[in-house]
């Protein structure tokens, strides 16, 4: 049940809610994400539709911004030439930490139907960056890129932030993984 | 470092100093990954220099490689606002050479889809144009009524954007029951909120102050320069290779090619430009509603279908009008499954190479519209 | 004006250098000519009254195996006549010279030919590539390129 289901019936004891801080700030952070305004290829016309009134991307808290300083997460849409990919790490190093992509489309996913003759193109956007979400397609429907973003909010509202690093040692610890 | 030498300067040649500046290639109002180096005296632009191939990929060699039917795919992502337009010529040129004749009620369908793709890209260029200018609204309504087109292409052929829905001899699917009703409801659509466009962004006091007398190319240098589409409409050269050169069944269809004629400014302005678009898409839906009036609603559009598609040895240079211009395909066969060469003129390529031409002068806010009237598509510039 | 009538045009002009005239339908009419010659036909073709070529359509470069070949399509919007030139260049030495200055459309589309192909262009002021990187090695549409294994430390094939 969800806290607006219960808007009718008052809380007890003045509307305290109680929660941990890190899901706080990640349910806030969650649900305003702003992306970098950036298109590249085919993909880009649907990206253009699904932000347009049929399929409003607005109403997961994204808002364009057109500087990389100012955004949480990165579209690659389309594909990546090898002329374009030191652009692209470089508009990646720019943005500030926390930072996520989606790869959107599959020639960023793996190259797509460049891979075998396509002398120009980068086989796949991972090989530079790394990818949180891979949304396949090509292109992918509009639905399919909103699923992509609510698996995005999904990932940044069970983030740790506190102890990161310990955490996430004692989670590979648990699955038997040795990373250091 | 050696010895230091003596610098001697010659103060008569000195000029205010010049500015380089850089944009793209992820600027949002580039349209894609276009990078232009500009020099400005001031706010004034002395010089542009376009680089292109931030999305080169490759189409040229893919054809050489894939056989005949496996290269529609490709031609669909040069251009990927027209596809159904992209296909056409190739499609077209193929069957030139293998000497298929395809049903006429394939001529029909292959005219209603290209139209309809027209609108959309014309209303995608406009609604983009009106960004460039600060109007934002204009998108919202034009991607709106762009969905209704969308979605009878996507029930025809099964995509959204990338169609893959020529195919030699024939199309890939016949039409669904219902398709006449949905293309005369999207053209009364399209006819009922053309003139909102018209009202809120064309002729809209801010737009005109911004566009008009702005970015002037005149007939002789667009000519020069290899310029087609509206860019050349719009200076007021009535070149359209539907009427010029019918292609399949252009010429049973009665519409007005439309030129620009410097109604707010001067002739070949960025106002020329977009109103030739405007008025296309009313053209365009005047053949529509002809086309779907003759069309044959019986019949099998794979009938002509070749058994194997294997051109014999020759060349051919077959060319359609694009929503943007003429886009050509220069076909070689030798005999086999693959292309020798397929060579593709593309239209936005040849139309970009004009910018620095018609931007000099002009103020750098003017240069982002001039780049918005030209209307390119980065995947047909860069292949 | 018909493909013949052109060809017996330049042909009375510059008769050594026009070689062949090809007009097997469905294919276009291409003329055959050699290519040292070519600007000067293109600036006859430009400029002649009756002939009248102010479009040059587009410009395909061509591996022929030992040679390279370029196609020149022109088209006039006041006789809405068209015709192909074609010139073939030996491959170790591949020079044509420049249209730039009669069609400033050709600036672009011989810049591509050099990138894609590797015609040189005598007289082009500004010869670089165009749409791959600069410091690319190569010209990928020749049959026998090989695509690089890396570059700027980018791993090209899949």
């Amino acid at each position: 049940m969800g806290l607006l289901n219960r808007l009718n019936e008052p809380f007890e004891g003045g509307g305290i809610v109680l929660g941990t801080v890190e899901d706080i700030l990640n349910w806030g952070r969650a649900k305003s994400d702003w992306y970098l305004q950036f298109g590249l290829a085919c993909c880009a016309i649907e990206f253009m539709a699904v932000n347009a009134p049929h399929f409003d991307f607005m109403r997961f808290g994204t808002i364009p911004r057109t500087s990389p300083r100012q955004a949480d997460f990165i579209i690659i849409s389309g594909t990546v030439t090898l002329k374009m990919a030191e652009r692209i790490k470089r508009l990646y190093e720019q943005m500030s930490e926390p930072k996520y992509v989606i790869s959107m489309g599959s020639c960023s996913n793996c190259g797509g139907p460049y891979w075998e003759h396509g002398y120009h193109v980068l086989k796949g956007v991972d090989r530079i960056i790394p990818v949180d979400v891979y949304v396949p397609g090509c292109p992918p429907r509009p639905e399919a890129l909103e699923e992509g973003m609510i698996l995005l909010q999904k990932k940044i509202r069970h983030e740790a932030i506190f102890n990161k690093r310990k955490r996430i040692a004692e989670e590979d610890k648990k699955l038997g993984l040795n990373i250091k | 470092m050696g010895e230091k030498r003596k610098i001697e300067l010659d103060y008569s040649q000195l000029d205010s100093e010049r500015m380089r500046l850089n944009v793209g290639p992820q600027h949002p109002s580039t349209h894609g990954v276009l990078r232009l180096e500009v020099e400005l005296d001031g706010e004034i632009v002395t010089d542009v220099i376009p680089h292109v191939g931030y999305l080169h990929r490759c189409f040229e060699k893919h054809c050489e490689k894939m056989e005949y039917p496996m290269v529609t795919p490709y031609i669909d992502r040069l251009d990927y606002i027209s596809s159904m337009n992209n296909e056409w010529p190739f499609i077209m040129g193929v069957e030139q050479m293998m000497g298929i004749k395809v049903p006429e009620k394939v001529e029909y369908l292959r005219v209603i889809v290209s139209e309809l793709n027209r609108i959309a890209n014309h209303q995608i260029a406009i609604a983009t144009f009106g960004l460039d200018a600060g109007a934002f609204t204009p998108l919202l309504w034009l991607f709106r009524d762009r969905e209704m087109i969308l979605a009878i292409l996507e029930k025809l052929s099964g995509g959204r954007l990338l169609y893959n829905y020529f195919r030699v001899g024939g199309m890939a699917a016949d039409i669904y029951p219902t398709f006449k009703e949905d293309v005369l409801a999207a053209i009364s659509q399209v006819r009922k909120t053309n003139p909102e466009i018209l009202n809120l962004l064309l002729l809209n006091k801010i737009f005109i102050d911004r566009t008009a007398s702005v970015g002037i190319l005149p007939a002789d240098v667009a000519i020069n320069y290899g310029c087609t589409g509206p860019m050349l409409r719009g200076s007021g050269v009535p070149y359209d290779l539907r009427r010029t050169e019918p292609y399949s069944i252009y010429d049973r269809f009665d519409f007005e090619v439309q030129i620009g004629k410097g109604e707010v400014g001067t002739v070949g302005d960025c106002w020329d430009r977009n109103i030739v678009r405007y008025r296309e898409i009313e053209q365009s839906c005047n053949i529509i509603e002809q086309a779907i009036n003759q069309m044959p609603m019986e019949g099998d559009v794979k009938e002509a279908f070749p058994k194997k598609v294997r051109p014999p040895k020759g060349e051919i240079y077959c060319k359609a009008e694009n929503p943007k211009g003429e886009l050509g395909f220069y076909i070689v066969s030798d005999g086999k499954n693959n292309p020798e060469r397929v060579k593709c003129r593309s239209t936005s390529f040849v139309n970009l190479s004009v910018l620095p031409e018609i931007s000099k002068g002009y103020m750098f806010a003017d240069l982002i519209m001039i780049l918005g009237s030209i209307d390119i598509v980065l995947g047909e510039v860069d292949r | 004006m018909q493909a013949q009538e052109i060809f017996d045009k330049l042909k009375e002009k510059f008769n050594d250098d026009i070689l062949e005239l090809k007009a097997d339908a469905p294919s276009d009419p291409i003329i055959l000519i050699n290519g040292a010659e070519l600007f000067n036909i293109a600036q006859f073709m430009r400029d002649k009254e009756e002939l009248d070529f102010d479009y040059l359509v587009d410009l395909i470069s061509l591996d022929l195996g030992d040679n390279l070949g370029a196609i020149y399509i022109f088209y006039s919007m006041k006789h809405k006549h068209r015709i192909a030139l074609k010139a073939i260049v030996p491959k170790d030495n591949p020079i044509l010279p420049t249209l730039e200055n009669l069609w400033r459309t050709a600036d672009w589309l011989e810049r591509e030919a050099w990138d894609l192909m590797g015609i040189k262009f005598e007289g082009h002021h500004n010869l670089i590539r165009i749409l791959n990187p600069y410091d690319w090695e190569g010209h990928p549409l020749r049959k026998d390129y090989v695509t690089p294994e890396f570059y700027h430390g980018m791993k090209v094939p899949y």
